[in-house]
C-alpha cells in the first residue's frame, strides 16, 4: 500500500479549510494552505512513485491497485472505490501536481489584488482533488467522479467573476456542453456493464485483450464512439469545442491550469487509457483522427485573426488538443500522451506569460493595445519566446519532439493527414508569433505603465521555460510504450520531420514579415480578404448557429408549445373543463332538490317509468 | 405493541394533544410538536437494525382484527396489519426525518394559527408512516386518505394567493385516482375474501384464486391510475405545480419529498407483485410516459419564471426516472428507483426549503426578482449550489447513484430507453444552472423588478404578524413590515455598487438544512448504508413479480452473441 488516497485528499483538505475559514483568514494563511496542500500532494506522488521504482528499477508494467470500499453494489454490479497507479497515470500525476504547484504559486501573485481570494484558492484546490481522482481512478465510474468534478470546478472558476454576466454565461455554457459529452460517456459505461459486467479497468481491458481483434467490432465501435463524445466535450473537439474559448472569462491561472495544461487533456488521457478497447474499433479510431485533425485546422484558422491574447491561446489549445486526438486516432497513443505533457509545459507557460503581460498592462487583453513590451517586461518576454518556439516546433524544443512523433504517425496512418497537419503547424507558428510580435515588438500602444511581475510569478515562468525547451528529452514515449498496443514498425523517414520543421519556420517568418518588418501588409491582407477575415474573426459563426438551431428552438418551443400550449392549455384546460362541467351538472341537480314534495313525487314517477322501460328493453321482465 | 405501533401512535396522539393545547400560547404548542416529532425520529432510528438484519421478510409485524362486518365484507374483514421491509423502512425514516425539519422551517414563517399548522404536520406524519407500513389493503387505503386531509388544509389555509384553487385541484385529482383504487380493493376482497395483502398475494400467485386476463388488467389499471396521479406521471401531473406554488414551504417539502413517494411506493409494493402479467404487458407505454415525463418535465422546468414551479416540474422529471426504473423489472432498476425516491426526497426537499428561505427574505418566488444573492448571502448561495449539484446528479452526491442504477438497469432491457432518459440528465443541468445563475450570480435586479414583485402576497400568515414574532423581525424576518415600509427597507439595503444586503443563514436555518446536506454526501458516497437492505426487499418484489408469470421475459438482444461468454467470465468479481 502506498496510501494513494492521500494524494487527492491533501488538496481536498485544503479546499475544506479555506472554504470554511478562508474568508476570515489572512492571505498568507490562505496561501499556505492552498499551496501547501498541493505541495504535499506533489511530494506524496514523488514518494509513491519512487517506492514503485520510477527512478531506479523502472516501474512495473502492471497497475498498482488499492481498493478502499464498495461504492455502489446492486445485482451483479459491484463498483469499488479503487485507485490505481501505472505508468500512464504516473505521467499524469506528475504533470497535474507539478504544473499545478507552479500555477498555485503563480496565482498567489496574480490574484493578490482580487476580491474573493480565498474562494479562488478553495476552488483551485477542489479542482486538484477531482483531477487527481480522475487520474488515479481504477474504474470508469470513479474516473467519472473526477470527470464531472473537474467540470464543476471549471464552471465555478470560469464564473469566478460572477457579478459579470458573461462570466456566468461562460461557466454555464462550459458545464452544459460538457454534460452533452458526459451523456456519451455514461452511455458508453452502460454498454460496458452490459457487455463486460464490470467497469473495472483491469477486468474490462483483460477481457478486451483476450478477444480476437475482429470480434465484436460493432459493440466496440459503439462504446468507443460514445467515449469519444465524452472526450470531445471535455477536450473541446468539434462539435463540442465552443465552450473553451468562452472559458477564458476565468482568471488567467485558471486558463493555464484547467483550460490548457490539465483538465482539457482528460479526454486524451481517457482514450489513451481505453486503448485496449479502441484497437477493436478501427472505425472509431478513424473518427477520432479525422475529428482531431479537423478541429486542429479549424481552430488554427480562427486563431490567426483573434486580437484578444487569451483567445488566441485558447484556440491554440483547441488546435493542439486536435493534434493529440490525431495521434490517438493514428494509433500513436504514446505520442499523443507525450504531446499532452509537452503541451502542458508550453501552453501553461504561454497562458501564465499572457497573465504576466495582462498584469503588466493593467488588465488589458487586446493585442492591438500592447506592443513594445520586450524591454519593459524582459523576463516575461524571454520565457514566452521559449514557449512560442516550443509550440512552433523549432528543433530541439519539447514541442518539436512530440509534434514530430504525431505527424510521423499520421503519415503512416494516412499521408494526407500528415500534410494537413504540417500546414496547421505552419499556421500555429504564425499565430503564436503574431501574438508575440504584436505584444512585445513595435511601439507600446496602450496607456498603462507596464511593469515586470514579482518573483512568485516570474519564478514559475522560468521553470516552465526550461521545461518547454528541454522537456522533449524526457524519454516519455519509450516509458509509455508498454502500456499501449504496438504500432507497426515503420522505417523512419527523416524528410517528414524536416518538412514539419520547415513549415513552422515559414510560419514564424511570415509572422515576422507581417507584424514586425512591414505591418502594413497585415492590414492590406485583412482588407483584401475582408469576407474571409470576417468569417474567421467571428469564428465561422458557430455560436450563432448553435443559438439559432439548438438553444432558441428548445427554449421557445418549451415555453410556447409545451408549457403554455400543452401543459396549461390542453391538459389543464381539459381538467378544469371537467371540473366546470361537474359544477354545472351539480348546479342543475341542485334545482331538483327544491324541497317541493309534489315535484319529488313527480320525479319518483318519472324514475319508476324509466326503470320499468329499461328493464323491459333489456328483457328482464318476462 | 411493538416499536412500530408506538411510532405510529405517537404522532396521532401528538396531533390530538397539540390541538387541545390552549390557543393563547402558540410557542408551547410549537415546541411540543417539535419535541414529539424529534422523539418519533429518534425512535424510528431503532427500526433500522432489525430490518437490515432481516432476510427480506416483514419486520415489526402487527396483525390484529380491526373491523368485522360479516354480512357486508367477505372473510375475516379488515385487519390492522402492519410491518416493514427494506423499502418501507427508508421511506418511514424519510417521513420521520423530514417532519421535524418541516417544523423548524415553519417556526417563524407561519404566524397564522401556528398551533393548527404544527398539529397538521403531525397528523401528516401519522398518515405517511401508516401508508408505508400498511399490509392490509383497506388499512392502506385509510392511511392513504388520511394523508390527504392535513395536506389539503396546509395548502388551503396557509397557502398563497390561489391556495383554494390549488388545494381543491390537489384533492380532486388524488380522489379521482383513489376512488378507482378503492373499487379495485373491494373487488379483490370480493374475489379472495380478504383485505390482507400477504394473503391476497399468496392466493393470486399460487393460482388458487385465478384472475382472468381482463380482470388482472383492469385491477392493475385501477391501482396504477391512483399511483400514477400521485407520482405524478405525465400527463397526470398538472396538479403538482399549482399545489407546490401555493403551498407553504413545509407543505411543499412534505408533498414533494414524501407524499409523491406514496405513488411510487404503491407501484413497487402492490402493482408489481399482485399483477405481474399486467404490469409487464403494460410496461411499454408506461415506460414511454415516464421517459416523456423526464424530458417534458425538464423542458417545461427550463422556461419557468417561478422557482417553485421550476422545482415542481423538475420533480416530474425526476420521478420519471423512478417509474422507469420500476418498470424495467431489473434488480438495478428497482434498487435505483427506490434509492431515487429517497434521493429526490432529500435533494428536492432541500431545494424547496432553500427557495422558502429566499422567499422569507424577499417575498417573491420569481427568479427575476433575484440576482447577486451570492454576494449578499454567500453561505446561502453555497448551500443552494450544493443542493443544485445534488439535484443534477453530480457524482459523489446522492442523486447520481440512483440515476446511474436506474439507467443501467433500464439499459439492460432496452438501450433506447436509456438513451432518451439520459437526455434528461443533460437538461437537468440546463434548467438548474440557469436558475442558479439568474438568482445568485450577476447583480440585484433594477428597481422596476423590485416594485413589480413586492406586491405579491405572502403566505396568509405574514401580514398577521403577532405574538413573539412581532419583536424579532429585524434579522431574518423583514417581511413583518407592511408593504409601504418594505420599499424603504429594501432601499436602505442597497449599497452604491448595486449589491444588496440579505441576511445569510441563521442558526435555525442551518439546523434545518445541514442534516440534508450531510445526507446528500452520505447517500452519494456511502450508498452501502442503504442499498443492501433495499436490494433484499426489491429482490423479493422481483421474485414475486416473476412467480406467477407464464412467459419468460424477453430481453432484447443488445448483447452480441460473441461477447456473451466474456461477459460471464468477467462477471465474477
Amino acid at each position: 500500500m502506498h496510501q494513494l488516497w492521500l494524494i487527492p485528499v491533501f488538496p481536498l483538505a485544503g479546499f475544506a479549510i479555506n472554504g470554511l475559514i478562508g474568508r476570515k483568514s489572512s492571505k498568507n494563511v490562505v496561501n499556505a494552505i492552498a499551496v501547501g496542500s498541493v505541495l504535499l500532494s506533489f511530494l506524496w506522488v514523488l514518494k509513491a512513485l519512487s517506492a514503485m521504482g520510477l527512478w531506479g528499477a523502472g516501474m512495473p508494467e502492471e497497475a498498482h491497485v488499492e481498493r478502499y470500499f464498495t461504492w455502489i453494489q446492486s445485482g451483479n454490479l459491484n463498483i469499488g472505490f479503487d485507485l490505481a497507479v501505472d505508468r500512464l497515470s504516473a505521467v499524469m500525476l506528475l504533470v497535474v501536481t507539478g504544473i499545478g504547484l507552479l500555477i498555485h504559486i503563480y496565482a498567489t501573485g496574480y490574484m493578490a489584488h482580487e476580491g474573493g481570494y480565498y474562494r479562488f484558492f478553495a476552488y483551485l484546490n477542489l479542482f486538484m482533488f477531482f483531477m487527481l481522482i480522475l487520474v488515479l481512478a481504477a474504474n470508469y465510474l470513479i474516473l467519472f467522479i473526477g470527470w464531472e468534478g473537474v467540470g464543476l470546478c471549471s464552471y465555478l472558476l470560469i464564473g469566478f467573476y460572477f457579478d459579470k454576466k458573461f462570466a456566468g454565461d461562460a461557466g454555464k455554457k462550459a458545464f452544459i456542453v460538457n454534460r452533452v459529452g458526459d451523456f456519451g460517456y455514461s452511455l458508453a459505461m452502460f454498454l460496458l456493464v452490459i457487455n463486460f459486467g464490470s467497469l473495472d479497468f483491469g477486468k474490462v481491458f483483460e477481457a478486451a485483450k483476450a478477444m480476437p481483434v475482429d470480434q465484436g467490432a460493432g459493440i466496440f465501435t459503439a462504446i468507443c464512439l460514445l467515449f469519444f463524445v465524452g472526450a470531445a466535450g471535455k477536450s473541446a473537439q468539434i462539435p463540442l469545442y465552443v465552450w473553451l474559448p468562452d472559458a477564458m472569462a476565468g482568471p488567467t491561472p485558471v486558463s493555464a491550469l484547467i483550460h490548457a495544461a490539465t483538465m482539457v487533456t482528460a479526454g486524451i488521457y481517457m482514450i489513451a487509457r481505453s486503448s485496449a478497447l479502441f484497437v477493436h474499433a478501427p472505425i472509431a479510431m478513424d473518427v477520432v483522427a479525422i475529428v482531431g485533425l479537423a478541429t486542429a485546422v479549424m481552430s488554427a484558422t480562427i486563431g490567426l485573426v483573434q486580437n484578444d491574447i487569451k483567445k488566441v491561446y485558447a484556440y491554440s489549445t483547441v488546435s493542439q488538443l486536435g493534434y493529440m486526438f490525431l495521434a490517438l486516432g493514428s494509433g500513436a497513443f504514446a505520442a499523443g500522451m507525450f504531446h499532452v505533457v509537452t503541451h502542458a509545459f508550453f501552453k501553461a507557460l504561454l497562458f501564465l506569460g499572457a497573465g504576466s503581460v495582462i498584469h503588466a498592462v493593467g488588465g488589458e487583453q487586446d493585442l492591438r493595445k500592447m506592443g513594445g513590451l520586450r524591454t519593459k517586461i524582459p523576463i516575461t518576454f524571454l520565457t514566452i519566446i521559449c514557449a512560442a518556439l516550443a509550440i512552433s516546433g523549432v528543433p530541439f524544443t519539447s514541442g518539436a519532439a512530440s509534434k514530430d512523433e504525431i505527424l510521423v504517425a499520421a503519415y503512416h496512418h494516412a499521408p494526407w493527414m500528415y500534410w494537413v497537419g504540417v500546414v496547421t503547424a505552419g499556421m500555429t507558428a504564425f499565430y503564436v508569433f503574431r501574438s508575440v510580435f504584436m505584444a512585445f515588438f513595435g511601439k507600446y500602444r496602450g496607456s498603462a505603465h507596464p511593469h515586470e511581475s514579482p518573483l512568485v510569478m516570474t519564478g514559475p515562468l522560468m521553470i516552465l521555460a526550461v521545461l518547454s525547451l528541454a522537456g522533449g528529452f524526457i524519454p516519455l514515449p519509450h516509458f509509455l510504450e508498454p502500456m499501449f498496443p504496438k504500432l507497426a514498425e515503420e522505417a523512419p523517414e527523416k524528410w517528414l520531420e524536416y518538412t514539419a520543421v520547415a513549415s513552422g519556420l515559414i510560419g514564424i517568418s511570415l509572422a515576422y514579415l507581417f507584424y514586425v518588418a512591414s505591418p502594413k501588409l497585415a492590414d492590406a491582407a485583412s482588407k483584401n480578404f475582408n469576407g474571409l477575415h470576417k468569417l474567421l474573426y467571428h469564428k465561422y459563426y458557430v455560436d450563432e448557429a448553435y443559438d439559432a438551431t439548438v438553444v432558441e428552438p428548445i427554449v421557445q418551443g418549451s415555453r410556447s408549445v409545451l408549457w403554455k400550449g400543452f401543459d396549461s392549455g390542453l391538459i389543464d384546460g381539459t381538467v378544469n373543463g371537467i371540473g366546470y362541467r361537474a359544477m354545472n351538472i351539480g348546479g342543475a341537480l341542485r334545482r331538483l332538490q327544491s324541497g317541493n314534495i309534489r315535484s319529488y313525487a313527480g320525479w319518483v314517477v318519472l324514475g319508476s317509468i324509466a326503470v320499468i322501460l329499461a328493464m323491459g328493453l333489456t328483457g328482464s321482465i318476462r | 405493541m411493538n416499536l412500530l405501533d408506538i411510532l405510529i401512535a405517537i404522532p396521532f396522539i401528538g396531533f390530538a394533544a397539540v390541538m387541545l393545547l390552549p390557543k393563547s400560547n402558540p410557542g408551547a404548542a410549537k415546541m411540543f410538536a417539535l419535541v414529539v416529532s424529534l422523539a418519533v425520529f429518534l425512535g424510528s432510528l431503532a427500526l433500522i437494525g432489525p430490518v437490515i438484519a432481516s432476510k427480506g421478510d416483514f419486520q415489526f409485524v402487527t396483525d390484529v382484527s380491526w373491523i368485522q362486518a360479516p354480512g357486508l365484507l367477505a372473510g375475516e374483514g379488515i385487519k390492522y396489519h402492519t410491518g416493514m421491509d427494506g423499502i418501507s423502512l427508508w421511506l418511514v425514516l424519510l417521513s420521520t426525518f423530514l417532519t421535524p425539519i418541516a417544523m423548524l422551517i415553519s417556526w417563524k414563517s407561519v404566524t397564522d394559527r401556528p398551533k393548527e399548522f404544527f398539529a397538521f404536520l403531525l397528523l401528516l406524519e401519522f398518515g405517511l408512516i401508516g401508508v408505508f407500513v400498511a399490509l392490509d389493503l383497506f388499512l392502506f387505503y385509510v392511511f392513504w386518505e388520511i394523508c390527504l386531509v392535513p395536506m389539503y388544509f396546509l395548502i388551503g389555509i396557509w397557502g398563497h394567493d390561489r391556495r383554494i384553487y390549488a388545494a381543491v385541484k390537489f384533492f380532486l385529482y388524488t380522489m379521482a385516482g383513489s376512488v378507482l383504487m378503492l373499487v379495485a380493493i373491494l373487488y379483490l376482497n370480493f374475489k379472495t375474501g380478504s383485505f390482507d395483502y400477504p394473503v391476497i398475494l399468496n392466493l393470486l400467485s399460487s393460482g388458487k384464486v385465478p384472475l382472468t386476463h381482463l380482470e388482472q388488467l383492469l385491477l392493475f389499471l385501477a391501482f396504477f391510475f391512483a399511483f400514477a396521479i400521485k407520482v405524478p406521471l405525465f400527463p397526470l401531473h398538472t396538479w403538482l405545480p399549482d399545489a407546490h406554488v401555493e403551498a407553504p414551504t413545509a407543505g411543499s417539502v412534505m408533498l414533494a419529498s414524501v407524499m409523491l413517494k406514496m405513488g411510487t411506493y404503491g407501484l413497487v409494493r402492490f402493482c408489481l407483485p399482485l399483477f405481474p402479467n399486467a404490469s409487464r404487458e403494460n410496461a411499454g407505454w408506461i415506460a414511454a410516459l415516464a421517459i416523456v415525463g423526464i424530458i417534458y418535465g425538464a423542458l417545461v422546468a427550463l422556461v419557468q419564471p417561478n422557482m417553485k414551479k421550476l422545482v415542481a416540474y423538475s420533480s416530474v422529471s425526476h420521478l420519471g426516472f423512478v417509474v422507469l426504473g420500476v418498470f424495467s423489472f431489473t434488480q438495478m432498476g428497482l434498487d435505483g428507483a427506490v434509492y431515487q425516491m429517497l434521493n429526490h426526497g432529500i435533494s428536492t426537499g432541500a431545494l424547496f426549503i432553500l427557495v422558502g428561505f429566499l422567499y422569507e427574505r424577499r417575498h417573491s418566488l420569481e427568479i427575476s426578482a433575484y440576482g447577486g444573492v451570492a454576494t449578499a448571502a454567500p453561505w446561502l448561495a453555497t448551500v443552494f449550489l450544493i443542493t443544485t449539484l445534488a439535484s443534477i446528479g453530480l457524482p459523489t452526491l446522492n442523486n447520481f447513484v440512483g440515476e446511474f442504477l436506474v439507467l443501467q438497469g433500464v439499459a439492460e432491457v432496452n438501450f433506447q430507453w436509456t438513451v432518451f432518459a439520459a437526455v434528461g440528465v443533460i437538461l437537468s443541468a440546463c434548467y438548474m444552472l440557469w436558475m442558479y445563475q439568474r438568482a445568485f450570480f450577476g447583480r440585484m435586479p433594477g428597481q422596476a423588478a423590485v416594485a413589480s414583485h413586492s406586491h405579491s402576497q405572502g403566505p396568509a400568515g405574514h401580514t398577521h404578524a403577532h405574538g413573539e414574532d412581532a419583536h424579532s423581525h429585524s434579522h431574518d424576518h423583514p417581511h413583518d413590515h407592511d408593504h409601504g415600509h418594505k420599499h424603504d427597507h429594501e432601499h436602505h439595503h442597497e449599497d452604491e455598487h448595486g449589491h444588496w444586503h440579505m441576511p445569510d443563514l441563521s442558526l435555525r436555518e442551518w439546523a434545518a438544512i445541514l442534516p440534508l446536506l450531510v445526507l446528500m454526501v452520505w447517500m452519494g458516497m456511502g450508498s452501502q448504508s442503504f442499498l443492501p437492505s433495499i436490494g433484499v426487499a426489491t429482490a423479493r418484489t422481483l421474485q414475486q413479480n416473476k412467480s406467477s408469470i407464464e412467459y419468460q421475459v424477453k430481453i432484447p438482444a443488445v448483447i452480441p452473441q460473441q461477447a456473451a461468454p466474456v461477459a460471464e467470465a468477467v462477471n465474477a468479481r
